[in-house]
């Protein structure tokens, strides 16, 4: 069993922290990724048992348990399943695009276990009555295409997908699509658009919600590969059992990737809730401490998108509805370590960088905003700042996401957290992402930024 | 307007508009509302007649619908009860000008050359609500500058800002996605694919629609500045939908078209063609004085000489005189000459050069308008030429109504047409077998085939256009003749069996020639006198006119803006009548292939000359109006004949418009409540003579002709981009047609065993002819299809018009 | 380059038939036109649009949407060097760095033996293993510097069978067999399954169901 962070071939960055496993119980197998060992570690079991319910059944099992979508909204998966009106045909998507900064755990449940994803899948479009699923992988991925397109045509000609599945009447195809590199593409209305072969550009929710126009502006259930890889376990073990882990509000477990300056970086399956940030970074099943026993400077608790947490955030407990208050979001179940060496200009930067190139351009604010924010941090770092420009990338901030952006509270400065999420002048929230990390870093290390500019430099020397 | 019927709600919405309490339509956007209600929200990607996409941001304002206020794009949201609508609270002005700020800082600031410069939103928008100056430093996104996209329009993408209207425009209205958004995020451009030119028929509406100076009209760039325009409203007349448009002129010359949105026909949008030939009006070859021909050439003289040659010419003797055209001119003009042929006694008149229906099936048949035709849940019948082709602005409105409205649309045409993808069934009758195809419908005789159609495809055809006698559907036909080297009699015989087969349905006309409504209504038909009165005694049609005038009996042939020569189908028929005439009179505004043989020759004025009236396909009739002065001397129609008619020693009455309306009122009862002061006003122009009807004298049935085995029979229509006359003078559009080719049947071409374009040798009788030839599968078996009029083939010269049908063999 | 050739073609034609729409399988068949040539040329992009029934400005319109697809010859391999946060705070710009001095080349251009293409990515999904690469999509982990130039001349040296050239992705392709397939229909045709019907509780003595 893998138990330490060394490189695993077959399971990079996969840590077993030795408590309950929901999804990844097959991953310490190498060959988990074959339907023999799929079969022999209880493969299938769940969609057996499904298909001897009624799909109502399924679905209120689903509904019962509580499983928060795992793709970054957090939406119970069995409410938003509720929200499709009576309307066929209608379609499940699979949302393997994985492509937030910092995200590392739905490639790992593709190429390590493919065969519970499509068990998933199979139950979830029993349980909603539709005969066709999409799985959208990241386009990147090439060896969780290979390794899902494998799984699919082992369990096609094993009678676990495709016609007469389990030899009754039941007949569902799953079929493998894969994307070209958009990281905006994993917006679920994005999503919709590319997997109609457009350009993956966001609809405006309303009136395009996926469950009730989604895709060819049907019926569509967007969820994640996690949130999927939970229906397996959960068929065969019941909602009753999933509550016993993690807490009430999140009940489960979640992948976690923590990565950046940690003793032992790693994707780990936690149970929600349960434990915290400073738990994780520092107990010793978990990642070790931060690296060479620096200090912390600051983390992102939830992807790139989420406003930073500090130190002060340490004793939070990992779960979106603990989180969100606290002024970020859990997302992607992504956390990314700054030490104290962090260059946090260069940093911001860097995440601001990632959502001026992959916004799609559709909405003003955020084409033209996050450009220009680009330029400007890129100017500061250059040595060619100005005083003004601090403000002036609050300001263009402004436009982008008006109002109070969500912030968590730090010492020094005595505000209360803004709990997320934030306004937005766009249609999804790409654009206001990027505002994220610059009001993190503005607002709590301005004056590594004023270090920078020059002009503020001469006005000190004045005085 | 919305797309949907406006009727005025009678149950609204109640929603709270900066704190007044106003009452929607149902349904009706929240942007839509407030500008009904007199506040204007700033916009840029939404447009009345697309669907709104949201993108742009700038109509963002506060709305409450109980969970407090939030920015909502107005452009996306409909109203609901009670939501609570706020556009000027801080939040909103905020948002505005921050999206304002954003549009600006990689615009280039090039309004002073920009040719949207004083009329350009963008610049309106940044006035009322933009930040003031701009915080931008940074380099600006740089692209090559204007690049032409097609023969027509240009792209500058430094000043696109990306709202989506074109490329929406292209593929929703047009269906012609040509143009797209390419690469991503802050690259993104409007671009097409490397060398497919944005060449559609539309491509102007999006020169209109785009909301800064992005795409430009190459006829229009740097012509004007906005300020120097002024504008009337007219009608388009380079066909019979009678689009509405704007005409702008700068120092007395016509710049620029504009659509103006009328509900009932054009919805704003026009073709390339309505929109650009007025480039013709300022051409150097416009006839600007009178001419008389002096051997091979012509001289100038006075008018009045010209004047008096015509009255002499005309008083040969009233069965010795000839007359053909009209449709160029306006109602009050046909109405004048038609009063001044009547009181010759000249009955051989007429407005359709031989390339049309029968008169009597445009007055005759039941009518009905564009707006009924396409009304959700109606079958239209297409038994005319491709819409696209004669009459595109109606296409657009069928077009719409197949792919929105879900109206069903059946075929009835000699080849597929560009509606064909959006027809619920199309059948393609062999040339002279319409009549077979639709009597066998008529009478439930299916069998295996008639005319080359499906059994199986005639009976759901039937069912279809049944219909409307059995679940009370609306049944539009659209009517016309699609076929010029066909007789016109099939599509009389076709007539008659559809009314058999749904004796409810009405008629919409695929008129061609712009006012050839108008023209048939005056009287400029053999048959019928003003107001649609049958002659008494009718006299000959262009035809026999012709025949006539080749066997001696024609002295006179006085030319209406007609060109006989380029239009007539049968090219020997027409040329040898002209060989044979004494004198050959044209009344025209350019030396076209007939009036350059004519002996006389009289400039008149033309479109944007004059004032006057136009009578739609529909029957509506909606205002022309001079924009700029008429060219040298060229004159009012309506005055030459007026004159004419005093050196005749007639007195008409007339000498100024208002008297000839006054008395066209007077007599023609459909007019007796034209209110002519209001017609430049009114929004969709009033629709006369929907009432009237009678029963039509189809005749006998036309003979089916027999079917040579080794042959080909051939279907002649026509482009949009053809040779004719006011294409051919336009400096920009002259360059469009095609090269003519001959199109075949997948199996016949493989039969043929030739390249895809070689050249053979096509022979009808003993007429030959050499053209390229490719496979079209919108072909049935045993169909040729050339279109008219294109360079590289005079196809006229190969049909017989004593021939029901022309069949044509194909050589290596 | 060129269409599609008969086989790729063939393949296309099934791919469009597990779609309800054929325009839904452009993507995948824009990279099996890069798989084919390299690269994703125009005349493939014409091909395509007859395949799927598009203008062809709608495929350019996706192709250039979408980072992966390049319209020009690239490096038989692609390096993805991921400079996103978890790599930058771990040495993912200095990998990129020496990648450029190394191979003598910037981001996008193609090193003098025609065999490498360097890129600047963003998160590639392999946070906890940073700095990281993708080489043609396959994953290098915890890449030093001297690890990188392993890599380089075992590519060179022809070591590295285990890397397609560009263009391919996944190995192995989704095929199912006729007699496997439940049935795509198009969206305007598709109704309730029939299974799912019969499956509902029926309706009680009260006509609810
Ligand atoms: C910009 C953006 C990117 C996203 N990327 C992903 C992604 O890569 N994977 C994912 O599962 N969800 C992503 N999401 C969230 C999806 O929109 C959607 O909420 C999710 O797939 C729903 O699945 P779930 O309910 O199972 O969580 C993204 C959302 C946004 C706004
Ligand atoms: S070219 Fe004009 S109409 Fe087209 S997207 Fe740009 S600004 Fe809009
Ligand atoms: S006008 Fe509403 S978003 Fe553009």
């Amino acid at each position: 069993m893998v138990s330490t962070n060394e490189y695993v071939p077959h399971a990079a960055g996969y840590v077993d922290n030795k408590g309950p496993k929901i999804v990844t119980s097959r991953f310490p197998h190498e060959d988990s990724h074959t339907l023999v060992r799929a079969l022999a570690t209880g493969g299938y079991d769940g969609l057996k048992d499904a298909i001897r319910r009624t799909p109502a059944d399924v679905a209120g099992e689903v509904k019962n348990a509580v499983l928060l979508g795992r793709g970054g909204a957090g939406f119970p998966a069995g409410i938003k399943w509720g929200f499709m009106p009576p309307v066929w045909p209608r379609y499940l998507v699979v949302n393997g695009d994985e492509s937030e900064p910092g995200t590392y755990k739905d490639r790992l449940l593709m190429e390590r276990d493919p065969h519970q994803l499509i068990e998933g899948c199979v139950i979830a479009c029993y349980a909603l009555g539709l005969n066709q699923c999409f799985l959208y992988v990241r386009g990147e991925m090439a060896v969780a295409q290979e390794r899902i397109a494998q799984a699919l045509n082992d369990a096609y000609a094993a009678g676990y997908v495709g016609k007469n599945i389990l030899g009754t009447d039941v007949s569902i195809d799953v079929v493998l699509h894969w994307g070209a590199g958009a990281y905006i593409v994993g917006e679920e209305t994005a999503l919709i658009e590319s997997l109609e072969g457009n350009r993956g550009m966001p609809r405006l929710k309303p009136p395009f919600f996926p469950a009730a126009k989604g895709l060819y502006m049907k019926p569509t259930i967007v969820n994640n590969v996690e949130t999927l890889a939970n229906l397996p376990w959960l068929m065969v073990n019941g909602a009753d059992k999933f509550k016993t882990y993690g807490s009430e509000k999140s009940p489960g477990t979640r992948m976690l990737a923590i990565s950046g300056h940690v003793n032992r970086p790693g994707v780990y399956e936690v149970e929600q809730g349960v434990v915290t940030f400073r738990d994780l970074f520092y107990g010793e099943q978990y990642c070790q401490g931060i690296k060479d026993g620096n200090e912390l400077k600051a983390f992102v608790p939830g992807g790139g998108s989420a406003p930073w947490f500090f130190e002060d955030q340490l004793d939070v407990p990992i779960e979106a509805s603990e989180v969100g208050p606290q002024g970020s979001m859990l997302g992607s179940g992504a956390i990314m370590v700054m030490d104290e060496t962090t260059d946090i200009v260069k940093a911001c930067l860097r995440l601001v960088r990632f959502y001026a190139r992959e916004s799609c351009g559709k909405c003003t604010p955020c084409r033209e905003g996050t450009a220009w924010e680009e330029k400007v941090l890129q100017r500061i770092l250059d040595g060619h700042g100005r005083p003004e420009d601090l403000d002036l990338l609050l300001e263009i901030g402004q436009s982008i996401s008006p109002g109070v952006y969500p912030v968590a509270g730090f010492k020094g400065e005595d505000l209360d957290p803004v709990p997320f999420p934030p306004k937005q002048t766009t249609i999804c929230p790409l654009g206001p992402s990027s505002v994220a990390p610059i009001t993190s870093a503005v607002r709590r290390f301005r004056s590594e930024f004023e270090a920078l500019i020059p002009e503020t430099v001469v006005l000190e020397n004045l005085s | 307007m919305s797309t949907t019927e406006s009727t005025e709600a009678v149950t609204g919405v109640p929603f709270f508009l900066n704190g007044q309490a106003l009452s929607a339509n149902d349904g009706e956007l929240l942007i839509d509302a407030c500008e009904r209600n007199g506040v204007h929200i700033p916009r840029f990607c939404y447009h009345e007649r697309l669907t709104p996409v949201g993108m742009c941001r700038m109509c963002l304002v506060e709305v409450d619908t109980g969970r407090g206020a939030a920015l909502q794009p107005s452009c996306m949201l409909p109203v609901t009860p009670e939501m609570k609508v706020n556009t000027e609270t801080e939040a909103t002005k905020r948002a505005q000008s921050g999206i304002l700020e954003l549009f600006l800082i990689n615009h280039p600031l090039d309004c002073p050359v920009c040719d949207k410069g004083g009329e350009c939103p963008l610049q309106d928008n940044a006035y009322a609500f933009g930040p003031g100056e701009t915080r931008f430093v940074e380099e600006k996104r740089h692209y090559e500058k204007p690049i032409p996209i097609s023969d027509l329009v240009n792209l500058d993408r430094e000043r696109c800002i990306l709202c989506d209207r074109c490329t929406r425009f292209s593929k929703e209205v047009a269906g012609d996605p040509l143009i797209h958004f390419i690469d991503r995020g802050n690259e993104t451009q409007v671009n097409t694919f490397p060398d497919h030119p944005f060449s559609s028929y539309f491509s102007g509406n999006t020169v209109q629609i785009c909301p800064v100076g992005a795409l430009t009209a190459t006829p229009y760039r740097f012509k004007a500045r906005p300020w120097d325009l002024t504008a009337t409203e007219s009608t388009a007349t380079v066909d019979s939908t009678g689009a509405r448009i704007a005409l702008q002129s700068s120092r007395d010359e016509m710049v620029r078209v504009l659509g103006v949105d009328s509900e009932a026909v054009n919805w704003g949008w026009l073709s390339d063609k309505e929109r650009f030939s007025y480039e013709a009006a300022n051409s150097d070859a416009r006839l600007t004085e009178p001419l008389a021909k002096a051997g091979s050439s012509f001289d100038s003289i006075r008018w009045n000489n010209a004047i008096g040659q015509t009255a002499k010419a005309l008083s040969i003797g009233s069965d010795r005189v000839g007359v053909l055209g009209g449709a160029r001119l306006s109602v009050e003009a046909q109405y004048v000459w038609s009063k001044l042929l009547q009181g010759s006694g000249i009955s051989n008149v007429d407005a359709n050069i031989g390339d049309g229906i029968a008169a009597d099936l445009v007055l005759g048949l039941p009518k009905t308008t564009i707006a009924e035709a396409v009304a959700p849940g109606s079958i239209i019948v297409l038994m005319a030429p491709d819409p696209k082709e004669e009459l595109p602005t109606l296409f657009l409105r069928l077009r719409h109504a197949a792919v929105e409205s879900g109206v069903t649309i059946v075929e009835i045409t000699p080849t597929a047409t560009s509606l064909t993808t959006h027809a619920s069934l199309s059948i393609h009758p062999a040339p002279g077998s319409l009549g077979a195809v639709t009597e066998a419908m008529a009478n439930q005789l299916f069998g295996t085939s008639v005319g080359g159609v499906d059994g199986s495809d005639l009976e759901a055809v039937a069912a279809t256009i049944a219909k409307g006698s059995t679940d009370g559907s609306n049944v539009t036909v659209i009517v016309g003749r699609s076929n010029l080297a066909e007789s016109a009699d099939f599509v009389s015989d076709a007539v008659q069996s559809l009314l058999r087969l749904a004796p409810e349905a009405k008629f919409l006309p695929a008129l061609r020639r712009g006012n050839l409504m108008g023209a048939l209504e005056m009287g400029l038909t053999p048959e019928f006198g003003p107001g649609g009165n049958p002659s008494d005694e009718p006299g000959l049609d262009t035809e026999a006119i012709l025949r006539a005038a080749v066997n001696g009996k024609i002295d006179t042939l006085l030319l209406l803006g007609a060109d006989p020569i380029a239009d007539f189908p049968d090219r020997n028929l027409v040329t040898s009548a002209f060989n044979e005439v004494n004198t050959v009179v044209a009344v025209d505004t350019f030396l076209t292939d007939s009036s350059a043989r004519a002996d006389l020759v009289l400039p008149a004025a033309g479109f944007g000359e004059v004032d006057g009236s136009f009578l739609n396909l529909e029957g509506r009739l909606s205002p022309l109006q001079a924009k700029v002065t008429a060219k040298g001397q060229a004159r009012d129609d309506w005055m030459i004949a007026a004159e004419i008619a005093e050196s005749l020693g007639m007195d008409l009455g007339f000498t100024t418009l208002d008297e000839v309306r006054s008395d066209l009122s007077a007599s023609i009862p459909s007019f007796g409540a034209v209110d002519w002061d209001a017609l430049g006003r009114s929004d969709d122009g009033p629709l006369l003579d929907q009432g009237r009807t009678w029963s039509v004298d189809f005749g006998s049935r036309t003979e089916v002709p027999a079917v040579d085995g080794y042959g080909l029979a051939l279907a002649v229509d026509r482009k949009l981009w053809d040779q004719g006359t006011m294409i051919h003078n336009s400096a920009t559009l002259a360059e469009l047609p095609e090269q003519a080719q001959l199109s075949v049947s997948a199996i016949d071409f493989e039969k043929l065993g030739v390249r895809d374009g070689e050249v053979v040798t096509i022979e009808s009788g003993s007429i030959r002819a050499d053209v390229g030839v490719v496979a079209d599968t919108g072909l049935p078996r045993g169909t040729a299809r050339i279109h008219f009029r294109l360079p590289g083939l005079d196809i006229g010269e190969l049909i017989d018009c004593e021939q029901s049908v022309t069949t044509i063999r194909v050589a290596r | 380059m060129s269409r599609l050739n008969t086989a790729n073609e063939t393949l296309a034609k099934e791919i469009i038939a597990r779609y309800p729409r054929p325009k839904s399988a452009l993507i995948p068949l824009l990279h099996l036109a890069q798989e084919q040539d390299g690269y994703v040329a125009d005349d493939a992009m014409l091909h395509l649009a007859e395949l799927v029934g598009v203008e062809p400005a709608e495929v350019l319109g996706t192709c250039t949407f979408y980072e992966m697809f390049k319209r020009e010859p690239v490096g038989k391999y692609i390096l993805n060097i991921c400079t996103n946060l978890s790599c930058q705070l771990t040495g993912g710009e200095e990998l990129l760095h020496h990648a450029e001095k190394t191979l003598g080349i910037r981001p996008g251009d193609i090193s003098d033996d025609g065999l490498f293409t360097i890129e600047d990515v963003e998160c590639i999904a392999a946070c906890t293993e940073a700095p990281c690469m993708q080489v043609n999509y396959r994953y290098e982990y915890r890449l030093s510097t001297d690890d990188f130039d392993q890599v380089i001349s075992d590519i060179r040296a022809g070591k590295r069978k285990d890397l397609p050239e560009h263009g391919t992705l996944g190995l192995v392709r989704q095929h199912i067999p006729a007699d496997r397939l439940a049935g795509i229909e198009s969206p305007e045709e598709a109704g309730t399954p029939d299974w799912f019907a019969s499956r509902q509780p029926a309706p009680d003595e009260s006509g609810k169901a």
